[in-house]
C-alpha cells in the first residue's frame, strides 16, 4: 500500500502536466510503516531519453546518486519512481518492467490532452510481474482522502 | 578496502546495509566478494552469462566504469564503488 499527501502529490501532478506531452518522471521518498510507504516528498528529474520522449522515459545515473542523496540528507527513505504516460493508461508496459527495480513502487500518471486523468501505482511481485498497489491520496489542507 | 554503496532497492539483500567494505582488487571481485556474503544480491548483479547486468551501472567515485576498464577496474583501499540501477520505461521500448 501506498500513500501520498498533498504535497508530494502536487509535485508530481504538476511535473506529470507540464511535461506533456512528454513522459516526465522523478523519485518518491518518504517513510514505510508495517508494509505502507508513506510518500510526503517527490523530486522531479530530467527525462534524459534519447529518440521519443513521448513515449519513454530514461534517468542517468547522475540523477539517481542525487536521489540517493536526497533521501539520505533528509533522512528520507527512496521509495520509488514515478512517470507519466501521456495520452496513455497508467497501466506499465513491457519496457516499464524489464527495467523495473524490486521493492520500489512505480507511480503512473496518465495524461490525457494534458490533463490528469488517473494515478496507479505498481509493484514487481517474487515472479518478477507487475502488481497494482492500493493506493491513497491524502489533501491534507483540506482533510480529504481519496483512494 | 574498497566501499561499496548498495543502492536502495538492493538494500533488502544485504540486511538493510547501505554502506560496505568489500577486500575486492577490481570491481569484478569485490562485487563477486558481495555476491558470497549476499547470495541473494546475485542475480541483480550478473545474468546468466556471468556478466554485470544492462540495467546495472557501476561509478568509482564520479566515474563510470565504462570509462575505465569496466569490471577490470582496479580499486584502492578509499575507492567508493557505487551500484546504480538504471531506470527507465515509458509507453514503448
Amino acid at each position: 500500500m501506498i500513500e501520498i499527501d498533498s504535497f508530494a502529490n502536487k509535485i508530481i501532478i504538476s511535473d506529470a502536466i507540464n511535461k506533456y506531452p512528454e513522459e516526465c518522471c522523478g523519485f518518491l521518498f518518504g517513510t514505510e510503516e508495517a508494509g505502507k510507504a508513506i510518500v510526503s516528498d517527490a523530486l522531479p528529474v530530467f527525462n534524459s531519453a534519447k529518440g521519443d520522449k513521448k513515449r519513454r522515459f530514461e534517468i542517468t545515473s547522475k540523477d539517481y546518486m542525487k536521489a540517493e542523496h536526497h533521501a539520505e540528507k533528509n533522512n528520507f527513505s527512496l521509495l520509488g519512481i514515478y512517470h507519466s504516460h501521456p495520452d496513455h493508461p497508467a497501466i506499465p508496459s513491457e519496457h516499464d518492467r524489464v527495467a523495473a527495480q524490486p521493492f520500489l513502487s512505480y507511480l503512473i500518471i496518465s495524461v490525457l490532452n494534458g490533463a490528469e486523468t488517473e494515478l496507479r501505482s505498481w509493484k514487481l511481485n517474487d515472479e518478477y510481474q507487475f502488481v497494482k498497489e492500493k493506493l491513497i491520496t491524502k489533501d491534507l489542507i483540506n482533510n480529504k482522502i481519496t483512494q | 578496502m574498497p566501499t561499496i554503496i548498495i543502492p536502495t532497492p538492493l538494500r533488502k539483500f544485504t540486511n538493510n546495509i547501505a554502506k560496505l567494505q568489500v577486500n575486492g582488487g577490481t570491481i569484478e571481485e569485490s562485487l563477486q566478494l558481495l555476491s558470497t556474503d549476499f547470495p541473494e544480491i546475485k542475480k541483480h548483479l550478473f545474468d546468466d552469462q556471468g556478466q554485470i547486468r544492462t540495467f546495472v551501472n557501476i561509478f568509482v567515485g564520479d566515474d563510470d566504469i565504462r570509462d575505465l576498464q569496466n569490471e577490470k577496474t582496479i580499486l584502492q583501499n578509499e575507492s567508493f564503488v557505487s551500484i546504480v540501477p538504471a531506470i527507465a520505461g515509458g509507453i514503448v521500448f
